[in-house]
């Protein structure tokens, strides 16, 4: 798996940091996203999808191996 | 300029229906969401201003909606499904710094300057002093023993108490804020005293900016007077007088009422299902998904939120035209079939699902992750000190915001054994 970021549309709501805090962080200077891990390993990859799913601004891509 | 008015003819369906308000269940949104939802998901709505537009009451469309650039959330042009009068923010001195009424790349601005401010890891740094703030009410209530109204002696004062410290507002001046915040959300008031409110509080705001641009302290209005966004042009780099009261003010109303009704509202909730919330108490690992259930199952902001379009939108097969109002049932889309199993259930342990009880798009919540922190603690930290804590009324007697533009209860009598 690997995980793409549009990181002009982030708007910082956060999920990703909460729900995949592993694979996801906020930045400090404007809480957009930072990307920690872009090919997570096998047991993160069910949060790396549900971040995705959750982000309100389809913000994060993934693409399945 | 050519002013579009929506043709009868061209529609077609039934006739325009009013936003339902009538719930038959304390917990549960209107029924009449659930008809709309099954038979006509993308309904003609009949706005007190004599205009017509849209209700959206279905999972898949209000997401689409609330993502789609060409809806606006600029208030000015738009209906209020409630009020004859939209308190539209139509002054420039009345719009500054109000980024929920705006869009990109006004909207854009404002969110880059203050979402530093909301993150995940900021929040749960403030989760020991909401831990404090929770355990001394806690203890005022034990003080005073039972019976306590909860929204007064617990739910009201501790997200105010933990916005005030966030943003640098007295605490002491509470009686003042919540009285206008009040008056601006009860549905039945009038315009003038609605108007009246919205400037006392505004100016309010801009007297507190004056004494901080002066006196700054460490808290975030005195940090935003401090910002100098790099990425800006010198002009837009700070923040005006008005701009910094703006926010303030969103941010004051926002940060103490939503929270607030929340957990009295969780509470009530809780109370009312004794066998989860055993459950939840017996494992802290699982409060998390129960706050997110609570959020879906409650939906506390129960008129939805609204949209304008820009252009002609197809949705549905339903033809939106440029300048019409669409609402998006935030209560209906979190109870869709479609996209939650069982959704009229109450179940603390659901899955992490997509509900939109902050909303969805580029407007989510900004304090959406403060909220978490302040019900994770709060709960728990109640129930565990009150083991015995129920209702001190009958169910009948516990007086629902029907009234309120933001859902909950505006007293929650409890008793326990003292």
């Amino acid at each position: 798996m690997k995980i793409r970021i549009d990181h002009e549309r982030c708007r910082g709501a956060g999920q990703c940091a909460l729900h995949a805090p592993e694979l996801f962080d906020q930045s400090d200077d404007d809480g957009t996203v930072v990307l920690l891990d872009a090919e997570p390993p096998p047991e993160l990859e069910d949060s790396a999808r549900l971040a995705a799913a959750l982000c309100p601004n389809s913000v994060i891509t993934i693409i399945e191996s | 300029m050519r002013v579009t008015e929506p043709s009868p003819c061209s529609t077609g369906g039934p006739p325009p229906t009013t936003l339902p308000t009538h719930r038959s269940c304390p917990f549960d949104p209107p029924e009449e969401y659930d008809r709309l939802r099954e038979q006509d998901p993308v309904s003609r709505l009949a706005f007190p201003d004599g205009k017509t537009g849209w209700l959206l009451t279905r999972h898949q469309d209000v997401r689409a909606l609330l993502a789609d650039d060409r809806f606006s959330s600029d208030r000015r042009r738009a209906s209020s499904p409630l009020r004859t009068f939209p308190l539209r923010p139509d002054d420039l001195q009345s719009r500054a710094g109000m980024l929920i009424t705006m869009d990109p790349p006004e909207h854009t601005r404002y969110r880059r300057m203050l979402t530093r401010y909301f993150t995940v890891r900021r929040m749960r740094a403030l989760a020991p002093r909401v831990e404090q703030i929770v355990a001394e009410h806690l203890d005022a209530m034990e003080r005073s023993g039972p019976p306590v109204d909860l929204v007064r002696a617990f739910a009201l004062p501790i997200p105010s108490l933990v916005i005030c410290e966030l943003l640098g507002v007295p605490y002491d001046d509470r009686a003042k804020f919540q009285q206008w915040t009040s008056t601006l959300l009860r549905l039945d008031t009038d315009e003038e005293t609605a108007l009246a409110a919205r400037d006392a509080l505004r100016d309010y705001m801009l007297g507190l900016v004056a004494v901080k641009r002066f006196h700054p302290d460490d808290a975030l209005l005195s940090h935003l007077i401090a910002t100098q966004d790099m990425q800006e042009t010198p002009q837009d780099a700070e923040l005006t007088d008005e701009e910094l009261a703006g926010v303030g003010r969103l941010l004051l109303v926002a940060g103490h009422e939503t929270t607030a009704n929340m957990l009295a509202l969780g509470t009530y909730t809780l109370l009312s299902n004794p066998g989860q919330l055993r459950a939840m108490l017996d494992q802290p690992e699982s409060v998390e998904r129960a706050v997110e259930e609570l959020l879906r199952y409650l939906t506390i902001v129960q008129f939805g939120t609204i949209r304008v379009a820009r252009e002609d939108v197809e949705i549905d097969g339903r033809h939106i035209r440029a300048g019409e109002t669409v609402v998006a049932s935030l209560a209906a889309a979190n109870r869709d079939p479609e996209h939650f199993r069982h959704p009229e259930e109450l179940d603390l342990g659901r899955e992490p699902s997509q509900h939109v009880a902050f909303g969805h798009g580029i407007h989510q919540c900004l304090g959406q992750q403060l909220a978490r922190v302040e019900m994770e603690v709060a709960f728990p930290a109640l129930f565990r000190r009150f083991p015995g804590l129920r209702l001190a009324v009958t169910p009948e007697q516990v007086p629902m915001r029907d009234d309120m533009l933001i859902y909950g209860v505006h007293a929650l009598p409890l008793t326990w054994d003292g």
